[in-house]
């Protein structure tokens, strides 16, 4: 039996074409894969995220468990709703999940983690709070759904639809969040866009979600939000990384602060480790799509396709791959699609931002 | 979406047309199409190419995933659509009119063994159990 979130009938409503996206029946499309592409590029699509899990924090030492448990330093978490993006490291250096922790108060973070990894993540955790006897409160949150309004227009559509959240948006910068009363208004997403993740309880979902549409917003599915995110270069768990890499081979480098004295979970492993490869984007020169696991030849040795698809903003394929250190954007490279090989190009990434190409 | 019933259809979801000079011209159907989701690209078969029944003769990609196309019945490739190459949507938008390639079929008799449209109907809404 696959999970449902509470939008579930409503997406039945909509005609949505629905998936097993890691055990929850979940839109992929609502008709047209590209043109919720493109509202959301180009005006506002909203997505139905609830499937992800909110685990609230709470208890004296946080500031202590969490610079242990995350690979990324929460100590640059300094005024309240302030959201950091890290890994969540296994003790080889290995990424159990990537997620968003949120800086409420000192009595109060807020953790998003992915939806396939929840369990494995609360129980890591769990068994974290107890190994260390940090004794903190952790819990999931099922009973709130999340709705992510993304695109140039998502703070209309956001204010449209519920009279009263403008000023509550007000000087809301990008990631940070605000939580006002049953509501809590992230300025995140997973697009590339300007928008927010907004979090309600879940018998309020179907009512903001209907008055989201009626305020212009287009749904879009999950389909959708795979192209927007790899167009905005950004990872996605158990594809372009996963428990047997290491961030620093994966393009997040970035998250992991190796600066400060912490003893993370997994910095001794990758502090010992020997970087060899790199994740990098790839531009197809020929015809086709490049798709996932797909073989990449470099003259340094080969690599492989982690995430690929055509990009409808710039009308051609584009691809992350891990692929030997000391190739350079620039470079070609040739890829295995079937029986040919063809020719790509190594480009630095982001692909788009805010609707605009930029490679 | 009621299936052509002038057409002939296979397992693998390409539809078959007879020509009336004996040649057939393909394409995927509705149904398939539908499943893939919108359409990025089309590789077509070459011209002269000669295949045999079942064989993975073309392919057609949509945004979400690669799907192969395979000869209805063994024949020799007389022609293919440089229109759906060039805009693949077409298969979304029109996916009878919208053929793929034309091929000579070895043996006629070979297409009466394909299904008939009731046939294929029935599979697809097996396929859905």
């Amino acid at each position: 039996m696959l999970k449902q979130t509470p939008l579930h009938a409503v997406h039945r409503e909509l005609g949505a074409k629905m998936v097993d996206f890691g055990g929850w029946d979940m839109p992929v499309n609502y008709g047209s894969q590209i043109e919720e592409h493109h509202a959301v590029r180009r005006a506002c699509g909203i997505f139905d995220v609830s499937h992800m899990l909110p685990v609230d924090v709470k208890g004296e030492g946080m500031r202590v468990f969490l610079k242990r448990l995350v690979a990324n330093n929460v100590d640059k978490l300094k005024t309240p709703g302030k959201a950091l993006y890290s890994c969540m490291l296994n003790e080889q250096g290995g990424v159990i999940d990537d997620l968003i922790i949120y800086f409420m108060d000192e009595q109060w973070f807020r953790i998003v983690v992915n939806a396939g990894t929840a369990e494995k993540d609360l129980a890591w955790m769990q068994r974290c709070n107890a190994e260390w006897g940090a004794n903190l409160g952790l819990t999931p949150r099922r009973d709130l759904a999340m709705i992510a309004i993304q695109g140039p227009q998502a703070a209309a559509v956001l204010h449209g639809a519920m009279p009263g959240s403008e000023q509550m948006t007000e000087g809301l910068k990008p990631f940070n969040a605000v939580n006002v009363g049953e509501m809590f208004v992230a300025r995140t997403g997973y697009t590339g866009e300007d928008g927010y993740e907004v979090m309600v309880p879940a018998k309020s979902a179907p009512f903001f979600w209907k008055a989201l549409l009626e305020a212009g917003a287009k749904p879009a599915g999950l389909g959708a939000r795979d192209t927007l995110r790899l167009e905005a270069g950004m990872n996605l768990y158990g594809q372009d990384m996963d428990e047997t890499v290491s961030p620093l081979e994966s393009g997040l480098a970035w998250t992991v602060d190796l600066k400060s004295e912490r003893d993370f979970v997994g910095r001794k492993a990758l502090e010992a480790s020997e970087i060899t490869r790199q994740l990098v984007g790839l531009v197809l020169l020929d015809k086709g799509v490049l798709r996932a696991h797909q073989k990449v030849h470099t003259k340094h040795g080969a690599g492989e396709i982690t995430s690929g698809t055509f990009s409808p903003t710039l009308q051609q394929s584009i691809a992350l791959a891990r692929i030997p250190l000391g190739i350079a954007p620039g470079e070609e490279v040739e890829v295995e699609v079937r029986d040919k090989k063809l020719q790509a190009k190594v480009v630095k990434y982001p692909f788009v931002r805010n609707g605009k190409a930029l490679i | 979406m009621t299936l052509p019933a002038d057409l002939k259809y296979t397992k693998s979801h390409e539809w078959v047309r007879v020509e009336a000079d004996g040649s057939l011209t393909v394409g995927i159907t509705h149904h398939a199409q539908d499943l893939l989701g919108d359409m990025v690209f089309v590789e077509n078969p070459s011209p002269g190419r000669t295949v045999s029944a079942g064989e993975e003769c073309a392919v057609v990609e949509s945004v979400k995933a690669a799907s192969d196309v395979y000869a209805p019945v063994a024949g020799e490739i007389t022609a293919a659509n440089a229109e759906v190459e060039g805009s693949p949507e077409k298969i979304n938008q029109d996916p009878y009119g919208a053929w793929m390639f034309k091929m000579k079929p070895v043996n006629a008799a070979e297409v009466a063994g394909l299904l008939d449209a009731a046939g294929y109907e029935a599979l697809v809404a097996a396929e859905a159990h």
